[in-house]
């Protein structure tokens, strides 16, 4: 039995009987016990967990036979969670020895809003220790292999969630974007990838990195499977007072799409450039005019992210004393040693007005060009990352090397504005390539748009890596 | 108070107690070495004319999200204290740190 490869004919499946949850769960379970050994995905596996979600789902379907998804929009849907997303009664690591033995008396919103939509949790995923990191390499729970190929790493920091896709082990994941935490691991693994608009998805329940750009968002093999989990995880909730519901409305005028031409110069890989100009030339024959848009700030968007970033990591990582729960500080890894000293020194007294503000006063004039270029145009393409996937180990000393992979990452965050990183082409030595599809805040709907009519024009179907 | 200009070197022993972090003499040598490649890089930013731009600390626009002063259901004692070992009548039981040495 092979699962159905998006959500819709998953549950057609379930409902015309061709298949239960029972042999779904049986499915995955038997892949990442025979394969999650060479790829590391999981921390945890939600064994029981997930035999007793599929009897209560085969259940319910005899009761609720014709339309289950009416209620249940997720029916069926075998989910893993990055490591972040907190499990009342399942152990929450963040993949740190901090909170090793962590077990949360609640749950994220956004897990109870999927698990009421009928998914079905099978397990929680590997990432960078607190999702520090561009590589998986920070995690206290080993190093996360791409499935494409063990030497490379899957991206990070939601490392398991881009690699356990890739490897069908499941058919959501979950993660976490403060600089491209969601889109690089997808955009190495082929997958495609949702960082949502600050404030539409809830941020209640999920271990907090830096509070001004986290964005909970998820991964996917299809766009209209990223905007059914969407649908459900999205929208005020009561607890996170950043929320907005969205008023967007999709248009129907012919889209003008932007090529930052400052994404474009030195240090972006040929054949990461190349892949791109096909994908411009697919979205000229959907009919889309394509203009070049300039946002010259944007190169400063990295030194932005890296003084407020560490800033609020050092706040949000203070909360862990070792009292309440998790423990000691002693047991934080180098890389979140090394933020929180970061961030409390530009932070320090003396330091504050020429690090810290001075980066929100950049933060501002960039956020302002952006908002600026989709005056002019409707969304903007470029690149996830500079290269294709790099050497585990390549990076992993010099953590300035490693905190430049998120070069085109950093706009989206700093701006708060919604990014979709969609699958597309592989390179000549047979790793995943891909783009980012970003647009105005609020402006999903548009993306998803933009993204189903991107996949059937390029002919993409889903693809797994043989294990 | 005087305002630091932009530095090549962070006095990392002093942060990182600031910051209750017990670091060994190689991770100060190893955090000194790569914090000011770090530093030396986001130094870029003071090309960047500043004077007329005011901080961004959200993206949202929203100001002041109030919700209704209504009691609802919240963790149980018996949870809130669940995840350690050491409580004392449903307290926490914190290291101690004040001493009375002579009574």
């Amino acid at each position: 039995m092979i699962p159905a490869r998006n959500i819709k004919e998953n549950i057609d499946n379930l409902k015309s009987g061709k298949y239960k949850a029972i042999d779904l769960v049986n499915y995955f379970l038997n892949r990442i016990d025979k394969f999650d050994k060479n790829v590391n995905s999981f921390i945890t596996i939600t064994k029981d967990y997930a035999y007793q979600k599929a009897r209560d789902i085969d259940k319910l379907l005899i009761e609720n036979k014709n339309n289950p998804e009416e209620r249940f929009p997720l029916f069926g849907t075998v989910i893993a969670l990055k490591d972040l997303f907190l499990t009342k009664g399942i152990r929450t690591t963040a993949a740190s020895n901090v909170l090793r033995e962590y077990i949360p008396s609640y749950s994220a919103t956004v897990v109870e809003r999927l698990e009421n939509a009928g998914c079905i949790l099978i397990g929680k995923l590997n990432c960078d220790a607190w999702a520090h990191g561009s590589s998986g390499e920070n995690s206290d729970f080993g190093n996360t292999l791409n499935p494409w190929n063990y030497q490379f790493t899957p991206g990070g920091s939601s490392s398991g969630s881009g690699a356990a896709l890739a490897s069908d082990f499941c058919q959501i994941t979950t993660g976490t974007d403060t600089c491209g935490s969601i889109r690089l691991p997808a955009n190495y693994c082929f997958k495609v990838g949702l960082k949502p608009t600050y404030g539409s998805v809830s941020r209640y329940g999920i271990v907090a990195m830096a509070s001004s750009l986290d964005s909970i968002g998820h991964m996917a093999s299809t766009t209209d499977d990223i905007k059914r989990v969407f649908d459900v995880t999205k929208g005020v909730d009561g607890y996170d007072s950043t929320l907005k519901n969205s008023d967007f409305v999709l248009g129907d005028k012919t889209l003008r799409i932007g090529i930052p031409k400052e994404f474009f110069v030195s240090g972006l890989d040929s054949e990461v450039r190349e892949n791109i100009d096909k994908v411009i030339s697919i979205f000229k024959n959907l009919g889309a005019e394509i203009v070049e848009v300039s946002l010259p700030h944007t190169k400063y968007g990295l030194s932005v992210y890296y003084i407020i970033q560490p800033a609020e990591v050092s706040s949000n990582l203070g909360r862990y004393d070792g009292i309440r729960y998790g423990g000691s500080r002693d047991l934080f890894g180098s890389e979140a040693k090394r933020r929180i000293i970061l961030g409390s020194f530009v932070l320090s007294s003396g330091y504050y007005d020429a690090y810290y503000l001075k980066a929100m006063k950049v933060r501002t004039i960039i956020n302002k060009e952006v908002d600026e270029a989709f005056s002019d145009v409707d969304a903007i393409i470029a690149p996830v990352a500079p290269t294709p996937p790099f050497h585990l180990g390549e990076k992993v000393s010099d953590p300035l090397k490693m905190y430049l992979t998120d070069i085109y990452a950093a706009t989206a965050n700093l701006a708060g504005i919604p990014s979709l990183a969609l699958p597309f082409g592989f390179s000549k030595s047979g790793l995943p390539l891909g783009f980012q599809l970003m647009g105005p805040r609020f402006s999903e709907e548009l993306l998803f748009n933009l993204g189903n009519r991107f996949e059937t024009e390029s002919g993409y179907v889903p693809k797994f890596a043989s294990l | 108070m005087k305002t630091k200009k932009v530095t090549k070197k962070i006095d990392i022993m002093h942060v990182a107690e600031l910051s209750k972090l017990k670091l060994t003499s190689s991770e100060v040598k190893l955090f000194t070495l790569q914090l000011g490649k770090i530093i030396e890089h986001v130094a870029d930013l003071n090309e960047v004319d500043t004077k007329d731009s005011k901080p961004t600390s959200q993206t949202t626009g929203l100001v002041n999200v109030k919700r209704k002063d209504e009691v609802k259901q919240s963790l149980s004692q018996e949870d809130a204290v669940s995840q350690k070992g050491h409580t004392h009548n449903g307290y926490f039981v914190v290291p101690m740190i004040l001493e009375n040495k002579e009574i």
